[in-house]
Order: C-alpha cells, then sequence, then structure tokens
C-alpha cells in the first residue's frame, strides 16, 4: 500500500492535484458527465470553496477527493499519492488517516451518543479504549459539547450534531477536512458558529479544507480561494475576490 | 477494528432490533435443541444398551468352541478355517496351550448342565455352572451377599437373587421393584441345597482298547456309563447378577466352584458326540472362557485362537455392530435434528439482509469514516456468530430440557407398561460443544452472503441513502 504520510513529505506544497478527472455515470441511455476533465491543485493548508448550481458536479468532485468514489478517467492525486491506483482497501485506510468529512445531513449514527459516535473512526485506527475515550471527551469540548457527551444526535439541535460531525471529522487529525454543504441544514447563526470553528481548524491546525457550497457569500467570508463548476466543468478559480463574482454570474446564466 | 470492539458494536446492533433478532436467534435456538434432544437420545440409548454390556463383564473374554460342534459364530467363521471333521477337540491339551497365547489371563471350561436342587425337599430345576476362583475379582459379584467360594473344591453354591425368590417361594411380577438382595439372602445363607446329577464314568473296556484307537477307530469306540448322583452343597452367596444380562455364565442361577464341577464329571452334551471319535483319557470341553488382560487385546487372541482352528466369540464384536447400528441412528437423528437449524439459517439470512437495508446509509457512514470492506464484513459476521453463540446456548438448555422432558415421559410410560425405569437420555459435554459450535458455523455461513453484500456497498450510494 502507498504509505500517505510519507507521500506528503515528498510535495509538502501541493495537497491535492486532480488530472483531467471525469466521473461519468450511466444513467439508461444518458451519459451524466458529474465531473467532466476537472484539473486543479489546491496547496496545502488552503481553504478552499467549492461553488456551483445543484448538479454542477461539486459533491461528485468532493467524493473523488474524499476517496469515496474512483474517477472515470483522470487523476486524483493527494500528497503525491494516486488514489486512482489505490484498492478499495487503500482508499478505506486514506479515508480513515487522511481524510475528515463533514455531511450536510450530519451523519451522525442516531443510535449512539455522542461520545461513540466521536469514538467510532477510532475503533477503526484500532485505537486503544482508555485513550479514545478521553481523545473523544477533548474533541468534544473542543466544540463546547462537553455537557451533551451522553445524548444521542436526535436529542440536539442541528448545530449541536453538525459540531459533534466535526469532532468526529478531526479525531484521526486528518489532514484534509472535506466539508459537503456543512451549514446547508443551520440557520445563518449556527452556520456562523460551525464555519468558525472550520476556519479555526483550519488556521491552528493548518488543514486543508475544501468545502462544497452554493452559498457565494459563505465563501466569499471564509474560503481563501474559490473554484467554480457548471455541468461537470471549472469554469472559474478565483483567489482575489474583489470583482469576479459578476463573472461567474454570467458564467452560470 | 480490534475483537473487543467489533464484539461491542455486533451486540450493540443486534440490541436495537431486539425483537427481531431475539426471534431470528430464537429459531436457531430451536433448531440446536432439536438436534441436541435427539442426539441426546440416540446416546442415551447407546449408553444404556452398552451398559448392560458392560455389567455383564464380557468384554474381556473370549468364548471358543470346537469346529466340531458344527455351530460357527457367523458365516464367515463357517467358511473359513479347517474343515470341522479335520479341527482339534477342545481338551485340556488344547486349553493349556490357548493359556500359553500371549495377552491370556486364563482359560477355563464353561461347565454348565441342568440338573435338580432340591431345598427343604422341594425340587427346583435350574442352570448351574461352575464358576472360577478369579471371577471373585468381577465386578458382576460386587452386590452379592455372604461370600465368594472358600476353596476351589469345597462343596458350596453362590445362587442367584432371582433363585433365592424361588427357593423362599417367592414370586415377581415382571416390571415391579427389584426386590433387595439382602432381604433374600438372610435366610439362605448357610443353608443347604442337594444337587442331582448324571456323572459320566469310563467302562473299564474303553480304556484297555485306548492303546489300539490308531489302529481301528471303530473298534476303539467309547463305552461310558452314566450314574446319577447327590451332592449336597452350602449357600454361601447370593449375588444380585442381572440373569438376563448377556454374561454367558450369569445365565446359570447357581454357581458352583469350577474344580468341583470339573471333579464330578458330570454328563455334559459334547460327550455324546465324542464317542464317535474314540475315548481319550483327556477330558473335552463344550466351551471354553478365555479371560484376555484387557479388552483391546481381544481381536489379537481372538485372531490366535482361530489360527489354531476354533470357533471365537467375543462381545467386542457384538458391540462394534451395536455402535454401528447407534452410529447410523445417531446420523440419522442428527440429520432430523439438523433440518430445523437449517430452517433458522434461513432466517438469519432473511434478518441479516433486512438489517442492512435498514442500515444502508450508517454503513455508507462507516465506510465514509474510514471502516474498510472488510470491516464491514466483519461486522455482519459478528453478528451473525452472537446470534449463533446465542441460539447455541440456548438451545443447548432447550434441548436438555426436551431430553430431560422425553426421559421423564418415557419413564411414566415404562412404569404403566409395568417395565422398570431407564435413563435413555444423556448430553455428554462434546454434544454441548458441538452443538454450540455447529449453530455458530451455521450462523457464520448464513452470515457470508448479507455480510459480503454489506461489504460491496457503494459508500456515496449508501450516504445518499434515506
Amino acid at each position: 500500500m502507498t504509505n500517505v504520510p510519507d507521500a506528503s513529505r515528498r510535495n509538502d506544497a501541493v495537497a491535492i492535484q486532480t488530472e483531467n478527472v471525469c466521473r461519468h455515470y450511466q444513467m439508461g441511455e444518458t451519459l451524466i458527465r458529474a465531473v467532466d476533465g476537472v484539473s486543479l491543485t489546491i496547496k496545502k493548508g488552503q481553504f478552499v470553496a467549492l461553488l456551483g448550481t445543484s448538479g454542477s458536479g461539486k459533491s461528485s468532485l468532493l467524493n473523488l477527493v474524499a476517496g469515496l468514489d474512483r474517477p472515470t478517467s483522470g487523476s486524483v492525486v493527494v500528497n503525491g499519492s494516486d488514489l486512482a491506483k489505490f484498492s478499495r482497501e487503500e482508499l478505506a485506510k486514506y479515508r480513515l488517516r487522511t481524510v475528515g468529512m463533514v455531511f450536510q445531513s450530519f451523519n451522525l449514527i442516531p443510535r449512539m451518543t455522542l461520545v461513540e459516535n466521536v469514538e467510532l473512526p477510532m475503533r477503526f485506527a484500532e485505537v486503544d479504549r482508555k485513550k479514545r475515550e478521553g481523545l473523544a471527551l477533548k474533541a468534544l469540548e473542543r466544540v463546547g459539547l462537553s455537557a451533551r457527551l451522553q445524548h444521542r444526535p436526535m436529542e440536539l439541535s442541528g448545530g449541536e450534531q453538525q459540531r459533534a460531525a466535526l469532532a468526529r471529522a478531526l479525531i484521526n487529525q486528518p489532514q484534509l477536512l472535506l466539508a459537503d454543504e456543512p451549514t446547508g441544514n443551520l440557520d445563518s447563526r449556527t452556520g456562523t458558529e460551525i464555519m468558525n470553528f472550520i476556519r479555526e481548524f483550519n488556521e491552528a491546525l493548518g488543514m486543508t479544507v475544501v468545502m462544497v457550497t452554493h452559498e457565494r457569500a459563505l465563501a466569499e467570508g471564509y474560503a481563501k480561494r474559490m473554484l467554480f463548476l457548471a455541468d461537470g466543468k471549472l469554469v472559474d478559480d478565483q483567489s482575489d475576490f474583489s470583482g469576479a463574482a459578476e463573472v461567474v454570474e454570467e458564467g452560470r446564466a | 477494528m480490534k475483537i473487543y470492539d467489533l464484539t461491542d458494536l455486533a451486540f450493540r446492533n443486534l440490541r436495537e432490533s431486539l425483537l427481531r433478532n431475539s426471534l431470528t436467534t430464537l429459531g436457531i435456538s430451536v433448531g440446536v435443541a432439536s438436534l441436541v434432544a435427539m442426539l441426546s437420545l440416540g446416546i442415551g440409548l447407546q449408553q444404556l444398551a452398552a451398559k448392560r454390556l458392560q455389567k455383564s463383564g464380557l468384554f474381556d473374554t473370549v468364548v471358543v468352541t470346537s469346529r466340531r460342534d458344527l455351530r460357527s459364530f457367523s458365516r464367515e467363521q463357517e467358511m473359513s478355517g479347517p474343515a470341522p471333521a479335520e479341527s482339534p477337540s477342545l481338551d485340556e491339551t488344547e486349553r493349556q496351550r490357548i493359556e500359553q497365547v500371549p495377552n491370556v489371563v486364563e482359560a477355563f471350561p464353561d461347565i454348565r448342565f441342568i440338573t435338580e436342587l432340591r431345598y427343604e425337599g422341594k425340587p427346583h430345576l435350574t442352570m448351574v455352572a461352575g464358576l472360577p476362583s478369579s471371577a471373585k475379582n468381577n465386578d458382576a459379584f460386587d452386590g452379592m451377599q455372604g461370600s465368594f467360594f472358600s476353596s476351589d473344591t469345597t462343596p458350596e453354591v453362590i445362587i442367584q437373587k432371582s433363585f433365592a425368590e424361588e427357593l423362599l417361594g417367592r414370586r415377581r411380577k415382571p416390571g415391579s421393584e427389584e426386590v433387595n438382595v439382602a432381604e433374600v439372602a438372610k435366610p439362605l445363607l448357610g443353608k443347604e441345597l442337594v444337587m442331582r446329577y448324571a456323572e459320566r464314568i469310563a467302562s473299564p473296556t474303553s480304556e484297555a482298547k485306548d492303546h489300539a484307537e490308531l489302529q481301528n477307530p471303530i473298534e476303539s469306540a467309547v463305552a461310558y456309563s452314566v450314574i446319577s448322583h447327590e451332592q449336597t452343597l452350602k449357600i454361601v452367596g447370593v449375588s444380585d447378577l442381572d440373569p438376563d444380562s448377556m454374561r454367558g455364565a450369569a445365565r446359570a442361577r447357581v454357581f458352583l466352584p469350577l474344580k468341583l464341577a470339573q471333579n464330578l464329571h458330570v454328563m455334559q452334551p459334547s460327550d455324546l458326540r465324542d464317542t464317535t471319535r474314540g475315548f481319550k483319557s483327556n477330558p473335552t470341553y463344550a466351551t471354553l472362557s478365555v479371560r484376555v488382560k484387557s479388552p483391546r487385546f481381544v481381536p489379537e487372541v481372538e485372531g490366535a485362537i482361530k489360527k489354531m482352528g476354533f470357533n471365537t466369540f467375543s462381545i467386542t464384536d457384538a458391540t462394534r455392530s451395536l455402535r454401528q447400528f447407534f452410529a447410523v441412528l445417531d446420523l440419522f437423528l442428527g440429520i432430523f435434528g439438523s433440518l430445523a437449524l437449517a430452517v433458522a439459517s434461513i432466517g438469519i439470512v432473511n434478518t441479516l439482509v433486512m438489517a442492512i437495508l435498514e442500515r444502508r446509509r450508517e454503513i455508507g457512514i462507516m465506510k465514509a469514516l474510514g471502516a474498510s470492506d472488510i470491516e464491514v464484513k466483519k461486522l455482519f459476521f459478528a453478528e451473525a456468530g452472537a446470534m449463533g453463540v446465542m441460539g447455541g446456548a440456548v438451545g443447548v438448555t432447550l434441548g436438555w430440557l426436551i431430553g430431560r422432558a422425553i426421559n421423564l415421559g418415557t419413564n411414566v410410560y415404562l412404569k404403566r407398561q409395568s417395565f422398570p425405569p431407564a435413563e435413555i437420555w444423556f448430553v455428554p459435554w462434546w454434544l454441548v460443544v458441538g452443538a454450540i459450535g455447529f449453530a455458530i458455523v451455521v450462523s457464520l455461513l448464513s452470515g457470508l452472503y448479507p455480510a459480503s453484500r454489506a461489504a460491496r456497498l457503494d459508500p456515496v450510494q449508501a450516504l445518499r441513502y434515506e
């Protein structure tokens, strides 16, 4: 198996690099080009927002970077290793060690308490039982949930659930935090709260963040770079946000 | 994932759908219970039969007869070996030769005859047998009242319990409670019996002709007289031996010291046959009982004796076919018992497939968090295994109870039919371990398909599932 941390040391500057990556689905007789020849480079420690309308392919691209899906063609290189060449087992290990994911619908396991939910990735990483309990408590404390440890997800508000999901995503100290519409199910105040946490992790831990959103204002407020997707293609890449908004709007129209 | 975590998650998942998983586990339990109940009955019956055989004390004994009797113990024996007319007589010389065979403890003639015994003037007809002094250590005489013969030649007898009852004029209905041996022994020990028997005495003419035998066998034909005698015998012991057991000598109800029985020269059926062959001063025997050091030497000793030109029979032969019969019986009982388990295994497949459908999203989450296909597979395997363990344990208990109930019911029935009670059910430890193990194996096999189906789930699709 490819040793991911070693690879990261070899190529410090680039965290994610895609080369003409495609993800096509066959739906009956129609070919859906969810991701269609996207090439991009994301540097280590960058906070990148993937923007686009619904069905533009931003979540599909995120899934490819997350190792949840495989490209139809092209390559996705993370920390110097091409995910397309990974076996299923290697991809699972990659997701466990390198990636932390946050979803729009939180995706906490309903019958587990918050502590158990946060502990779950550590079970897969075979962290010692005593050690992982301490780590889980610390992580939940960091997102302000120390009073909710034994609560089940259904007993919590959306914001609290997303905070717990964040704690879970970070528990194995990943190098990439991938967030798929993390504020999509939250009110604006709670959304801001979550985004502040994400920014904190990006700045304090030097974690590379790729966030899928369709809220441009949110992306502008937190991300350092915005990538615009339409029909599976990368249509714009902005690092300097002033005056760029109009271009994108035209492109979408 | 560590085994502890795997087990913990498996049990947690099982607890979530408690009713459904309990019903599936109950299905396994019923399967295991039927298997255990069936096999415990098969084993119990086998043990019952084996115990009866063991009680007979004949496992270490080889019965030897002359081929001249024209009654072999099997067709195989009839076909092999020398022709009866050319085969040797079972006489004293041969007895001594047999005693020299390795691992033979002793070879003694089986002297038995039907005769009349008088007690307090009343005649009783029964089978009398000679008993070697070595029989003293036989566990068949464990429950005996009184003592064993004081010597090998003293005119003493040991009588069997049922004969003692007959002497006392008691009659027992079949199936009624067994009489305590001490109770019947008390009035009889030390009392005397008078035995009438037919003594065979060689007539002087035949002895004179003995030397001419080789020249003209017809002329050397035997002459002997049969004279009726009486012998007073003292009752020294009353044995608790079961007269219905397979023990050869035990079929007799009165036992004499072997040497005494030999010295009485009681007319034996084989004497009549040997008259055509000319008389020999060397006595011949109808049957020899050869005691072997251990039952495991029986086949070897039997082989050696067969080579000497005699027919042999041993209880090991009988147990071999008995074991074969019970092996087949147990196999069939096992197959029928397993049918329920096979049905239960379909229940496991169904439950786990349902669980996959319900937990599709959860599987997606686990995969997104870094669970590998193998870990997802292991988790479903662990759940199937856990159902197997619990179903097996409950099933064994249930089977044990069913076995007990059948045993109880049978005994009630036996009692009503005036038969003595019998233990027809037995659960050995290997059946307990084997049944639980079998339940786990069946459960794991049932989990094979659902587990690999869960492992194959595409995480992106699974995460979209609502």
